[in-house]
This record gives C-alpha cells, sequence and structure tokens, in this order.
C-alpha cells in the first residue's frame, strides 16, 4: 500500500473507500510530504485512535511523529500550539468534539489570536481534527454538535467535509494552511463510501459545492446533514420537485456567494443543520439569505435542525430530537406549498 | 429456528466482515460458542451464539461484508441441514452490495417517500376560513408584480396563510398576456382579498363536453370562489306587497304620459338604497383589520347573461328618484345584456340585489359579492291565503333573504335592516319621499 508499490501502469483516476480511510491516507500522505507534520492526540497511536482514523501510522512513522497524549486536552492542545508557532504543523485528534471544550481556552483564546495580537510576527499552522454527532447512542454529554461554537471565532477556520473526497482534499487544505483550522467529522459518516481521486487534491478553502442542481428550492447543509440532504433531495424529485442542494463544506470562511447564487435562483431555501435551533448554523445562513437575496425569496426560509433538549440516550428519543429526513421532507414541502403524495 | 445474526459490535459499525467460520455445518453448539471472527472497523472480534442446538446452515460465506442485523447462519435442531454448496468465496463486496439499505438505520426508514405517484393536492392548511390580517406577499412576488406594473393587492395569494407567491404574479401575467386578466372590481375602500380556498379541480371525462368559458365567467367563479371564505349568514322576511303592487301600477300610469315605466324591482333597489342610508353600518366592507363603511350608498343589480352573471352598479342610488333608477337600471340591463358594460358600471358597488322572481322562485340565498357586506335575494311574489276582516282573501307576498358577512354585521343589527326595508316595502309612499 506504499506509495512507492503503487502500480506503474495507468492507475485508476478514482476508488470508493470510506471516510475514515480517507482522512487515514491523507494523514498518511501528508506525513510523508512534509517532515514538519506530526500526529498527536489521545490513544492515536498504539491504539491507532478510538475510530481508527490514525491506523498503522505509528508503526509507520513512529512516536515522535505520532504522539500518544495523556488524556489532558488542553496540555495537549496547548503543546501542539506552541510547536505550530515555531513552525511545526500540528495535527491533533480530540477524541470527539464534546472534550474540545476542555481546550477551549487553548484554541479560542490562543491559537485563534496568536497572529493577530501578534501582528502577524506568528503563525499557527495547526490543525485539530474532531468527530460531533449524536445518532449513536452515546448520550448528551457525547453527541453534540458543537461546530458553531468555533465557527463563531474569527481567526479559526472550520471546515466540515461530507464526502470521502471531501474529506482527503479539505485535511491536505488544512495542514497546508497556515492558520488553525478546525476539522470536524461526523460519527455516522466514517464507514460511508463515496470516490476519492487518486493522487494529491487540495480543496480551496472557503468554497462551498453545489452538490445537487434544482431550480425549486435550496436545501443548505454540511457534513452528515448533506448526505440526508441529497437523500430527500432524490426522493422529493419522484414528486416533481427539483431541490438544489448546497453543501457549505467550510463553515468559517462562509461562502455566502454561493449560497446567495443558488437561492436567487430557486426563491426557497430551507437550512438543514446537526446543530440546535437557537443560534446555529442555520441562523447565520438564514440571515445571509435576507440579507443577500430578499428580493428574490418567495417564501421564508426555514430551519431543520436537533429538538433544544440535551440529546436522549433512549434510542427512539434520540432518533426523535435529531433532525432526520422525514423532517426534512415535509419542511420542504410546506415551503414549496405542496402536499406529499399519497402512499 | 433461531437465526444468527451479525451483530453491532461498535458505535460506528454499519457492517462487519465473516472473516473465519469456526464451526461447520452439522456440529453441535452450545450457548457462548464462538461461531465465527467478524472484522469490524475497529477489531476482530468472536461471534458467540446465544443458542443450543445444530448449526444447520451458513447463510453467507467466509470472507463477506454483511450489513449488522443480517442473518448469517441458522441454528436448528439439525432436522433442516443444508450444506452450503460450495462458498464460492465471491469478491467480498458483492454480499454487501447486494442487500443494502434493507437494514437501514430507522433513520433512514422514517425518511422513506411515498412512492405511487398522485395528483398533488392543495394544502388543507391553506384553507382556513378566517381572511389574512394584513396582505400577505414574498419579496420575489413584489419583485415581480413591480417588474409588471401589477397591483398585487389585486392578485389573490395561494401561498400558506393566503401568501402572495411567485406563482400568483405568474399566472396573473399569463392571464394578461392571454388576455383574460379579472379587471379589479373592488371599490377603492377595500384592500381585502380573502384567501380562496383552492377549489378541487376535475378532469374532464371522456365524453364530457368542455366548455370554453368567458372571461366573465372566470371572474365569477374567482369572487364567489373568494367570497365563500367570508363567515356569512342568512336572514328571511317575508313582505307583504299588495300596496307595492298597487303603487307601482300607479306610479306607472302617471308616468306612462311620459314614455316612462318603473318595475318592482326598481322599488326594491330605491327601497334598499333608502334604508342603506338610515343603516350605514350594512353599506360596509370588512377591511381586514377595520370595517369600512362606505359614504355613497351604489347599489349594484344582479344581471343574467348569456355570457355569465354581471353586477352593474347605480351610482349614489339612494340620491336619486325612482325614475331616473328606473332608466339606469333599464340601460345598464341593456350594456350588461350587449357586452358594452364599462368598468366604471360595475365598480363601486356598496350593496347588492339579486331577483330571480321572473323565475317563480319563491325563495333563494345569494353568494356574498365581496367586499360588499351584503347581499339581499328577491323571490317572486306569490299569492298567500290571509283571512282579512273574516273574509278570506288572497295577498301577494315577497320572501326577501339577506346574505351578511358576519364579520362586519351581526345578527340582531343586520335584522334591523330587514325589519326596516320590510316596513319600507309595505309602506310604499315612503320609498319616494
Amino acid at each position: 500500500m506504499s506509495i512507492e508499490a503503487a502500480p506503474v501502469t495507468d492507475p485508476p483516476a478514482t476508488r470508493v473507500i470510506t471516510y475514515r480511510q480517507a482522512l487515514n491516507e491523507t494523514l498518511r500522505a501528508e506525513l510523508l510530504h512534509d517532515e514538519n507534520v506530526f500526529l498527536i492526540g489521545e490513544e492515536i497511536g498504539v491504539f491507532e485512535g478510538s475510530y481508527k482514523i490514525t491506523a498503522g501510522l505509528l508503526t509507520e512513522f513512529g512516536p515522535d511523529r505520532v504522539v500518544d497524549a495523556p488524556i489532558a486536552e488542553e496540555g495537549f492542545v496547548g503543546a501542539a500550539l506552541g510547536a505550530a508557532m515555531i513552525g511545526m504543523r500540528p495535527v491533533v485528534e480530540i477524541m470527539t468534539i464534546n472534550f474540545s471544550l476542555i481546550a477551549i481556552d487553548q484554541i479560542v483564546n490562543h491559537a485563534a489570536k496568536m497572529r493577530s495580537m501578534f501582528g502577524g510576527q506568528v503563525a499557527v499552522p495547526m490543525v485539530i481534527r474532531m468527530p460531533g454527532g449524536g445518532g449513536q447512542q452515546l448520550a448528551a454529554t457525547h453527541s453534540q454538535n458543537l461546530e458553531v461554537w468555533f465557527a463563531h471565532i474569527p481567526g479559526l477556520k472550520v471546515l466540515a467535509p461530507s464526502t470521502p473526497a471531501d474529506a482527503k482534499a479539505l485535511l491536505t487544505a488544512a495542514i497546508r494552511d497556515d492558520d488553525p483550522v478546525i476539522f470536524i467529522e461526523n460519527l455516522s459518516l466514517y464507514s460511508s463510501k463515496g470516490e476519492v481521486p487518486d493522487g494529491e487534491q487540495i480543496a480551496e478553502i472557503g468554497k462551498a459545492a453545489v452538490v445537487k442542481e434544482g431550480t425549486d428550492l435550496t436545501i443548505v447543509s454540511y457534513s452528515r446533514g448533506t448526505t440526508t440532504a441529497l437523500e430527500v433531495a432524490h426522493k422529493l424529485e419522484a414528486e416533481g420537485l427539483s431541490i438544489e442542494v448546497v453543501d457549505l463544506r467550510s463553515l468559517r470562511p462562509l461562502d455566502r456567494e454561493t449560497i446567495c447564487a443558488s437561492v436567487r435562483k430557486t426563491g426557497h431555501a430551507v437550512v438543514f443543520e446537526d446543530d440546535w435551533l437557537s443560534y446555529g448554523i442555520g441562523a447565520e445562513i438564514s440571515a445571509t439569505i435576507g440579507e443577500g437575496v430578499f428580493d428574490f425569496l418567495d417564501a421564508p426560509v426555514r430551519r431543520v435542525a436537533a429538538a433544544e433538549v440535551p440529546l436522549p440516550y433512549a434510542k427512539t428519543l434520540e432518533l426523535a430530537a435529531l433532525p432526520h429526513a422525514a423532517e426534512l421532507a415535509k419542511v420542504v414541502r410546506e415551503v414549496l406549498n405542496v402536499a406529499p403524495l399519497e402512499k | 429456528m433461531p437465526e444468527v445474526i451479525m451483530p453491532r459490535l461498535s458505535d460506528t459499525m454499519e457492517e462487519g466482515e465473516l472473516s473465519r467460520w469456526l464451526k461447520n455445518v452439522g456440529d453441535t453448539i452450545h450457548k457462548g460458542d464462538v461461531l465465527a471472527e467478524i472484522e469490524t472497523d475497529k477489531a476482530t472480534m468472536d461471534l458467540e451464539s446465544f443458542d443450543d442446538g445444530i448449526l444447520e446452515q451458513l447463510l453467507v460465506p467466509a470472507g463477506a461484508l454483511v450489513p449488522i442485523g443480517q442473518a448469517v447462519a441458522v441454528i436448528g435442531d439439525g432436522t433442516h441441514i443444508v450444506e452450503a454448496d460450495a462458498p464460492a468465496a465471491p469478491a467480498a463486496e458483492a454480499p454487501a452490495a447486494e442487500a443494502p439499505a434493507k437494514i437501514a438505520p430507522a433513520t433512514k426508514k422514517a425518511a422513506e417517500a411515498p412512492a405511487t405517484p398522485a395528483a398533488p393536492e392543495a394544502v388543507p392548511a391553506a384553507a382556513a376560513p378566517v381572511a389574512p390580517k394584513d396582505l400577505r406577499t414574498s419579496p420575489l412576488a413584489r419583485k415581480i408584480a413591480k417588474e409588471h406594473n401589477i397591483d398585487i393587492a389585486t392578485l389573490t395569494g395561494t401561498g400558506p396563510q393566503g401568501r402572495i407567491a411567485r406563482a400568483d404574479v405568474e399566472a396573473r401575467i399569463t392571464e394578461l398576456e392571454a388576455g383574460t386578466a379579472a379587471e379589479p372590481a373592488a371599490p377603492a375602500a377595500s384592500v381585502v382579498a380573502p384567501a380562496a380556498p383552492a377549489a378541487a379541480v376535475i378532469t374532464p371525462g371522456a365524453d364530457d363536453e368542455v366548455v370554453a368559458i368567458s372571461r366573465i365567467r372566470k371572474v365569477t367563479a374567482r369572487r364567489l370562489t373568494e367570497s365563500q371564505a367570508v363567515p356569512h349568514f342568512f336572514l328571511t322576511s317575508v313582505v307583504d306587497v299588495e300596496r307595492l303592487v298597487a303603487f307601482r301600477a300607479e306610479v306607472n300610469v302617471s308616468l306612462a304620459a311620459l314614455g316612462q315605466k318603473v318595475s318592482i324591482n326598481d322599488l326594491f333597489v330605491r327601497a334598499a338604497a333608502v334604508t342603506l342610508r338610515q343603516h350605514p353600518e350594512v353599506n360596509a366592507s370588512w377591511g381586514g383589520d377595520a370595517i369600512l363603511r362606505h359614504p355613497h350608498v351604489n347599489v349594484g343589480i344582479a344581471v343574467a347573461t348569456d355570457d355569465g352573471l354581471l353586477v352593474p352598479v347605480i351610482r349614489d342610488t339612494d340620491t336619486k328618484s325612482l325614475a331616473t333608477i328606473a332608466g339606469e337600471s333599464v340601460a345598464l340591463a341593456g350594456k350588461a345584456r350587449t357586452g358594452s358594460l364599462g368598468l366604471a358600471d360595475m365598480t363601486g358597488g356598496t350593496f347588492s340585489i339579486s331577483n330571480l322572481g321572473m323565475f317563480g322562485i319563491d325563495s333563494f340565498t345569494a353568494v356574498l359579492n365581496p367586499p360588499e357586506a351584503a347581499i339581499l335575494a328577491i323571490g317572486a311574489a306569490t299569492d298567500v291565503p290571509v283571512i282579512r276582516d273574516g273574509v278570506l282573501v288572497a295577498v301577494p307576498k315577497v320572501k326577501i333573504t339577506l346574505t351578511v358577512d358576519h364579520r362586519v354585521l351581526d345578527g340582531a343589527v343586520a335584522a334591523g335592516f330587514l325589519r326596516d326595508l320590510t316596513k319600507l316595502l309595505e309602506e310604499p309612499l315612503r320609498i319616494v319621499i
């Protein structure tokens, strides 16, 4: 599987691999690409990561480049921050986004502000990877979608890829970016599969993607939500509704142009977000649309988000509290003022 | 016969590779025995049996990727042993591809969209009978209306809560382009366009004759549909018209010299106008968040034409003499039948009268003519037996029925109007003084 052993004949342009594998291969490629890149986090070495993103990397690159950190998020995020300030390119894994709260001071008060507060003398080329998301019966403290906490902070870049190909291209871009990048993964996406182009792929940070074109309504989403949005959009095609899906990919910087261009075309928008409704990603998208293309709106922008409760543990309650496809389809029909087809 | 299923062995596991079978078909199995090794996204783990019995069947070959929840083996009493027909070690991906969404998580199941196509129906939520407080319009609808010089207030919204949306403006543009647009028939005081409940449209059957509709019928259909959203009630009164009939004959004798004559209907029109002057609360419209009382009394007269119903208006009816009303009425009816009514002849009505007496209709209820608050339906004069001074006599009587917009008028107020109108008609001299 090493690059040297790759077949010399024309390789296939793409392979279907999991999101997990795309991340793993990208980390490996970047470790090979730049000796300043190193990984640090809890259980990422010997145990190969709680979600096996770092499988095989300790063996290949050794303990100097794949560092098992103590269970002390503030400590190892701070250590990575210091390393970044002197020119290393640390890629931190926080086991889940929930534990980033312990490191929030390092991220918000330090990493995000170094470049500005020191007049541009230092950069912080650091990536902090962490999965969010519910639906795994991990209970309220382990199932959160706190991306908006970071997307709110100037000085950070926040990426949330929805496909294996984007996981690769955006992680590569994040590692090569000179600013601190929060890289939001999602537990339920790790095993999802998709076509990933071979070779070096570097995405442009801050660009959303129209992942499905349509003319009647725009669904704006990101990360796991995009997969649900696509599923709903394809189903609604059967009802004669032409739905466009915009995958944000980057929550900060936010690609307002792409969002507005889409809604300008469709006149209707629904935001599908995994976080809570109030003050969430959807609130920002909704305001963006109101400010940008008010005159082109044919109906109020609606949001489908998680129920505003700590996520329940019981499976049925958990699923009911999370935003889901049926609710999205219902809201889309309401915005377009059409009734569902009979069973 | 218990099946052994692919268990969920980690938080993120969706499928597992059955990497190796450790038991063979026919083996005796005890609860807790390890049947196979399963490789998940995280680790290789043992698949233990929850049952005692004989392993009767292996459902997947070693190396297969199996979604969680799918059966991989059958344990029974040994009577249904099925030897695996040479597990041809298919490519690891094949079984997974074969049973894809079957065991989809519940979230996906909930999303299953109905599949059978059927004619989309209008959203029932929009059928709330209460008129919108304000005119609801989408920004896009306003923008397009402005670009096409369309007064958005003249449109009827079909969106949620009666919102006027792009589709409504585009429908009007299409009408205009086809030359079929409804003329704005509401008086200036009115701003209300009640949400029309979307009526069911029926697909023509094979032997139905499809009659193209006139512009008048189109407007009638739209406006009367609108009026059904208005909460309304009916009041009926029986008028003794013996003196009215005699009075009309008397008047016509004196008018004959001038070549003029009045109809019973003219007397009703004049009587209604005079009574409306006394009851300004009836000469009104619902204004959304206010009641609009109109300074002028303009009575409209429903006229049947070959193309449909028209309601020309006699302006300032209460200030006009019976002879003038009679003259205008004849002229307007003539114009209606020849299709030469102008916009001014048909707008600004504050009250309407519909008379089907000439068809022998005893009594009926008229549909409100929005935005007017009331309409009077007049039936035929019928002789009714009455005992007068101990003698049975035939007295002509007419049933009149008032349809009332309940948002504007309550029953007692409307009843007061109808009582006074009835009295006036029974003392006809007062109609002209």
